[in-house]
This record gives structure tokens, sequence and C-alpha cells, in this order.
């Protein structure tokens, strides 16, 4: 009961006037039994709720879009990261996020890799470690340091710095999950204990300045590490800034109509919509073209919120399968991404439903990084 | 004869002063555009009565016009206030016209000699008719003469118009002057109602509705215009070439709202959605009409058998709050949850009128430093006392009249402009009656 009367006081949910525009606007509400518009109505009428048992719990992937959208400043998808929380303290969890919690408390990463190889992508770009000193700190990020699709976003971000004589460093081996995921699966001890170790980290080594691969480390360290008081960038901001400064020229060309997947941590969460499409419409022979629903309209990849780990009640109706509907329509070769969650979900989707042949998955930066 | 200002000529402001020269006192009445009549000169019919808005406004706008008490300074905006209760000294800058009034005889040659004609979005449809740079708001318009817009106006703009202003050329009164200069007129008064009115929501900030990319998203207002006998299409329900079989409409659009700062309820928009939806199945028996809402607010005198009306007229009345609206083909997709339902719905449409709710005008601070007024926490402007003080402010002999004080209906708006009246009158008398007023 304490727990519960709590999600009611901390998510703020009194102000609920259950208008339905979370529910309306979930992505997930359509291809599942997940309702939080209803969820907040139990917490309200009963005092609590009781997760147990609840799958759908799972599904949320902690998009935004039912916080962006609510008009009276209730945030529903705390609710939904607290009522996970009372299932992680109570270890009845999908195994799968189990194993991706005790990878990231064991290992730094929620992939069961070995930490010692974490750096293994960059051998021989010439990529120096912070510990030498170095005006950025790019922080790649766990699936950009260990998937072999990402890692080519990884190189082609350090192609982009080396082309535009940015100094820049690594932590190596020492980088460790930036735990934003950790803490949307409701595991928020992990997440507080792995922010104390990362400001160490970034402490021991002077960061001044950080750049990101993923929307998911720049969003967390920007808006949840608290006291971080390090200027945190996401790679479209930094690249886009050396694009409009002239410092960072093309060579090349490319001659594809490409179109733009707004990914949710970095639009929708941060309104950071622009810095994407600059960088995108600055590269020489691309025709750009937008899709129906972009910006704040977009529509989530179905990556975040632990579900990299975790499928959800109903995997059959993947939201990232009828994405490609629309990149077809306006007839884009290419749809680029800007973030790994999305660049994997797309790819497996691209896979699943048969569009490889039809339509590209590629990062801004691996656009970039073939016209430098 | 002692005399009071009322700023802005609604209908607040138009009844505001009506009342005050009925009274036997001289007002003033000025307003920034063109012509007297403010909104509700746009609107189409009216809740709960259906009554032709402007067949019960021109009449009203045809006495202010003609009233001897009342001295009409249109195209003008109050620049400087000084003094106090009994003793305003105000100055109102008169702006250039470039069309001398005594000469115009609004035969509209001049218009249809503009080589802007048909390029310019009328204010007055919203955006969905066009006018030239010399126009007239609208046919009903009081004064009924034409202006010159300079903003736009290319011999203004440029100097040159062609080999010489065809507007110039054939206006058979010789009334056009591009030589005219703004006036400054100095007024003396002893009481002042505030009645500048509203702005609509400005649907861009709702971006999950596709204001603005999608050409079948309109708001209330324009909903009025494209209802509306004089509107641009003569009331037919016609955008583009679509055709409308699916009409939705989205209740609280910018208003209950903390996300954007106007947490208040906007007062008019259930009573005037359920209005549209009536003018939507009279226009289309077969037509589908759903309104989305959060919560129905029929309060007022009627409103709440009007509603009943309208639900009885076929409308569907679903509760849930849209979240978004994207485009499925060519036509569109609403997408909400029914909440009673307890499910996430899609509901296509071929029209989506959006609710927009009422904000305080985006030059109510300069009226409010202009008058040494302040603003309430919803940023309309602040009366003495919200109970037993309502069109009262905090300075003496300034008094509030319709929406510039909070959202409000017609009838609020008649109803707060005679107390605001009532209260000038107060003031007039007191100093009329006083010798050492000097006065009468």
């Amino acid at each position: 009961m304490e727990t519960e009367q709590s999600i009611l006081e901390r998510c703020d949910l009194w102000g609920c006037i259950q208008c339905g525009k979370c529910t309306g606007g979930c992505p997930m509400a359509f291809k599942t039994t997940l309702n939080i518009r209803r969820l907040i109505y139990e917490a309200l009428i009963e005092g609590a709720v009781d997760p147990s048992g609840m799958e759908e719990l799972w599904d949320c992937t902690t998009c935004g879009t039912c916080v962006l959208r609510c008009p009276k400043e209730v945030e529903p998808a705390d609710m939904i990261v607290a009522l996970r929380t009372v299932l992680v303290d109570g270890g009845v969890i999908p195994p799968t996020i189990r194993d991706a919690l005790t990878s990231v408390f064991r290992y730094g990463n929620p992939s069961l890799m070995p930490p010692d190889e974490r750096a293994d992508w960059a051998e021989g770009l010439g990529v120096k470690n912070i510990a030498d000193g170095a005006d950025v700190l790019y922080f790649v990020g766990c699936i950009p340091s260990y998937d072999d699709r990402a890692q080519k976003v990884a190189k082609a971000l350090v192609k982009v710095f080396q082309k535009a004589d940015v100094d820049f460093g690594i932590l190596g081996v020492e980088e460790k999950c930036c735990c934003s995921e950790v803490r949307r699966v409701g595991e928020e001890g992990l997440f507080e204990y792995m922010v104390e170790e990362q400001q160490e980290l970034f402490g021991k080594y002077n960061v001044q300045r950080i750049v990101t691969t993923s929307p998911h480390c720049y969003n967390t360290f920007k808006n949840e590490y608290e006291g971080l008081d390090i200027e945190v960038q996401h790679y479209t901001q930094f690249v886009a800034e050396l694009v409009n400064e002239g410092k960072l020229t093309f060579s090349g060309e490319l001659d594809k109509v490409v179109t733009y997947h707004d990914p949710c941590f970095l639009g929708k969460q941060n309104d950071i919509f622009d810095e994407p499409r600059e960088i995108i419409q600055s590269i020489p022979g691309v025709e750009f073209r937008e899709m129906d629903r972009i910006r704040d309209r977009s529509l989530c990849c179905e990556g975040g919120g632990g579900r990299m780990w975790c499928e959800g009640s109903n995997p059959e109706e993947r939201l990232a399968t009828s994405r490609f509907e629309e990149v077809l329509s306006v007839g884009a070769d290419i749809m680029a991404v800007a973030c790994p969650f999305c660049l994997l979900t797309f790819e497996l989707a691209a896979k699943a439903g048969g569009y490889e042949e039809k339509v590209q998955v590629l990062d801004i930066l691996e656009l970039v990084a073939e016209v430098i | 004869m002692a005399a009071s200002l009322v700023i802005g000529a609604g209908i607040a402001g138009m009844q505001a002063a009506l009342d005050v020269a009925d009274a036997g006192f001289k007002a003033y009445l000025v307003e920034k555009e063109p012509s007297i009549g403010g909104r509700m000169a746009q609107l189409d019919e009216t809740f709960p009565t259906l009554d032709c808005s402007s067949c019960i406004l021109t009449p009203k706008m045809v006495s202010v016009g003609g009233h001897p008490n009342i001295e009409l300074l249109t195209y003008s905006e109050v620049i400087e206030v000084e003094g106090n209760a009994g003793h305003f000294e105000v100055k109102v800058r008169k702006k250039p016209r470039y069309i001398d009034v005594m000469k115009c005889t609004a035969c509209g040659i001049c218009a249809e000699n503009c080589r802007l004609t048909g390029r310019i979005d009328s204010e007055f449809n919203v955006g969905m008719g066009k006018r030239g740079a010399a126009y007239v708001p609208f046919p009903q318009a009081v004064p009924l003469k034409y202006t010159i817009d300079a903003k736009r106006c290319l011999m203004i703009q440029r100097g040159k118009c062609g080999k010489s202003p065809p507007c110039r050329d054939a206006c058979p009164a010789d009334a056009i002057d591009f030589e005219q200069q703004e006036e400054i007129v100095e007024l003396e008064v002893a009481a002042i109602v505030v009645a500048t009115g509203f702005d609509p929501f400005d649907a861009h900030l709702k971006p999950e509705y596709g204001y603005g990319i999608y050409d079948n998203v309109i708001t209330g207002l324009q909903f009025e215009r494209l209802s509306s006998a004089s509107g641009p299409t003569f009331g037919e329900l016609k955008l583009n070439d679509t055709n409308i079989e699916d009409v939705v409409f989205i209740q609280c659009v910018g208003s209950r709202d903390r996300n954007l700062g106007n947490p208040y309820c906007s007062r008019v928009c259930c009573m005037y959605t359920a209005k549209q939806a009536h003018l939507v199945r009279e226009k289309l028996p077969d037509a589908q009409i759903s309104v989305f809402y959060t919560d129905i607010r029929a309060f007022g005198k009627g409103f709440e058998e009007f509603y009943d009306r309208v639900r009885e007229e076929r409308v569907r009345y679903r509760r849930g709050n849209p979240s978004e609206i994207y485009k499925r083909g060519d036509r569109l997709v609403v997408r909400a949850e029914d909440t009673l339902l307890g499910k996430p719905v899609e509901v296509e449409a071929d029209l989506v009128v959006l609710a927009v709710g009422l904000v305080p005008r985006e030059d109510a601070q300069a009226v409010v430093g202009l008058l040494g007024l302040s603003r309430s926490e919803d940023g309309f402007l602040k009366e003495a006392h919200a109970k037993l003080q309502p069109t009262d402010t905090e300075v003496e002999g300034i008094f509030l009249a319709g929406c510039c004080q909070g959202p409000k209906d017609i009838p609020d708006a008649v109803a707060q402009a005679k107390a605001s009246a009532a209260s000038a009158i107060v003031i007039m008398s007191q100093f009329t009656k006083n010798p050492a007023s000097g006065e009468d």
C-alpha cells in the first residue's frame, strides 16, 4: 500500500482528468492491452495498483508520447516505470530483462559482453583515450561498442571527427552503460549506483564536453544525471554545428532519395528535430523527402524502455514494419536514423518484412561518412 | 459634456459605447481595425438560439455608427493615457487609410483595380479568402470606407505601382491619397472602458493535430467563415475538392492545458462546437459527425437543452481527447482513446474542426502598460475583485468589458459591457454634478 500511494504522489496522478490523450497517442495501445489511462484511473480509485501478472507493463517503450501529450502535466510513463520497479524489487521480471540487468551490473553492458572488448571496434582507427586529454569525450554507448552493425556508426563518427579535426577521445574499456534503459525497466538502484560511477569517471578525466551516438545516452546524461555539469550533445547537434560552421565539407555526392525517422528520445523528448534534417539536406546529391508521421507525430520504433531485451506481449505486429510502408510511399531509397536502437529494430523489421531490397536503413553518420 | 473612452469596438465595446451615449454622455469609441464589429462579425449563427450573428450585430453597428453621442475612431490606436478618474488625458493615433473617407463612396472600384486583389489572405475570413491591398474587411463594415493596407500596398512599400497606381487612376471620387499622414487626436475623458477582446488560440501550438499541414484540419473560427453565407464558399461546407462525409470535432484545443500555460476553460468551445455540429447536420444531412470531448460544459441559459437537441440530430459524442491526426492515403485519421469503451480508436475524417480556445490578445501587455492595469495568472486583464468588482480594475475610472477580462460568450460580454458603462456613467455624473470639475 505504501508503495502504491507513493506512486500516486510521485507521478502526480491526482491531476489526471482521464481525457485519454495518453492512451490515444500510445503507440502500443493499439497492439496490446496496455492502457495507461485505465491504470491511472485504477490507482486514483483504488489507491493502489498491483502490477503482478501485468505482462503488458513490459510493452511500454517509454517513448514519452503520453508525457508529451498530457494536458495536465501528469507523467503517465513514470507510473509504468514505478510499477516496473515494484516488479523488479519483487524479483518477478522477464528473464531476458533480468539477464540484461545482471550483465550491466557485472560487465557494464547489457549484452553479457566482456568489458575488455568494449573498445575493440576502434582498433587501428587512431582513436585516442580520453586519459590522454581531449576537448570532446565521445561516449560510444553499449550497442555501437559491441554490435557489428552499429559499430559502423561509431566508425563513421570517428571518420567525421577526424575529417573535421575534432580533438576527441573515448573512455575505451572503462566506458560503461549510461543506464538510461536500466532506469526505464525499473531498476532505480542500479541506475543510481552507475550514475555515481560514471560521474567519478568523467571527473577523473576532467571531461568538459560529451558527444553521444545514442539519443538514449544523451537524454539520460542531459536530463537525469543530477549535478552533471558537463555540456552534453547528441552527435546530430555536434555534426550540424560542424556543417553549419563550414568545418565539415563534402567531397562526394549521394544520389539518393532519403527520408528520416525521428527517434523518440531525440525528437519528442528533447525537441531535436531540425539538426538531423539540416545534416541530411546538406549532403550533396541527396533528395530529402518527409514522411507523414514526423517530428511531434513520429511513430516509435519499439526499441526503447527495455524493449531491446524483451519482445513484449505482441511481437507479431511490429510498429517498425508498418513504418516501411510509409518510407516506400514517399519513394525513399534510404531511411535515415539517428539512434542505434532505431537502426537495429528497423534493420530487423526490414529483413522480417522483406523490405531489404527496397529500402536501406542507414544512420545519418553513415551517409555523411560516405561523402567526406 | 462629460465623456468616456471605450477601447475596442467588438460587441462589448459597442454596447458600452451605446449605453454611455444613450445616457446622454459622449463616447469615444476607438477601434484598431478598419471596421467595428469585432469577432462577432465573423460568426455564422450563435448558440443556443441560432440567431444569425451578423443579423443581430449589423443593426447595432449601424446604431453605433449613427449615434450623435458616439465619436468613432476606427483604424486608430490609443497611444497615451495620463491623469486619473474624471480627468484622463488620452492620445489616439489615427492611422492613415490613404483614402479620404469624406470622398470615399465605397463603390469598390479601387479594390477591383488593385494589383494585389486576390493575393492577400483575408483576416476576416481567417486566411480562407483573399483580398487586395485596397479593401473593406467585410461588406457590412462600419464605417463603410475602403482602406489601403500600408504594409502590403506596392505604392506605399516601393513608391511605385506600375506606371501609375491603378486604384488611384480608377477611383471616380478621387479619394485615394497616398500623401495622407497619421493624425494624433487628443481627448479628455472621465472614464475608460477597456474592451480589447481576445485572440483565438494558435492551433499550430498543438503540432499533434497537423494544423497548417493538413488543409482539412481547420479551427472553429475558420468553420464559422466556411459555414457563413458571407464566407469564402458562401456557406457551402467545401474545402478544396474533398467530398465531406465524415466530420470530427475536437474539443479543448488550447484550453485546460497546463503544458501550454492555458490552464483555464475557454467557456465557449463546448457550445460553439455543439452549434457547429448542428450546422453540419443542417448542411450535410447524411454526414457522420463525431465530437470528441473530455467534459461537456453546457451551463448557460438554454445550453443543456441545445446540447440535447444536437445529440438527437445524430451527432455522436465520444468521450476522449484525441492524441493525434495523421494521414492514411488521402484521408485524415483521428486517433484517440474512447475512454468510455476503454479502447483506442481511429476515426477517419474528411474535415476536422479544432475547437480552439480563447487566449489573451498578443498586445495585452501593451494595454496593461498603457493603462497601469495588471493581468491575472491566466494572462487576461485583472479585475479589482474576482467576485464583488468583476468589471472594475485596480485603477479608479477604468473598467473592463468582454473577453479582455477572460473568455466569455456574447450575453456575458454584453452584460459586462452594460455594467462597465453604468460604472463609467457613475463617474461621469459625479464629475458633471461637481462644479469643481469645471464642466457643464
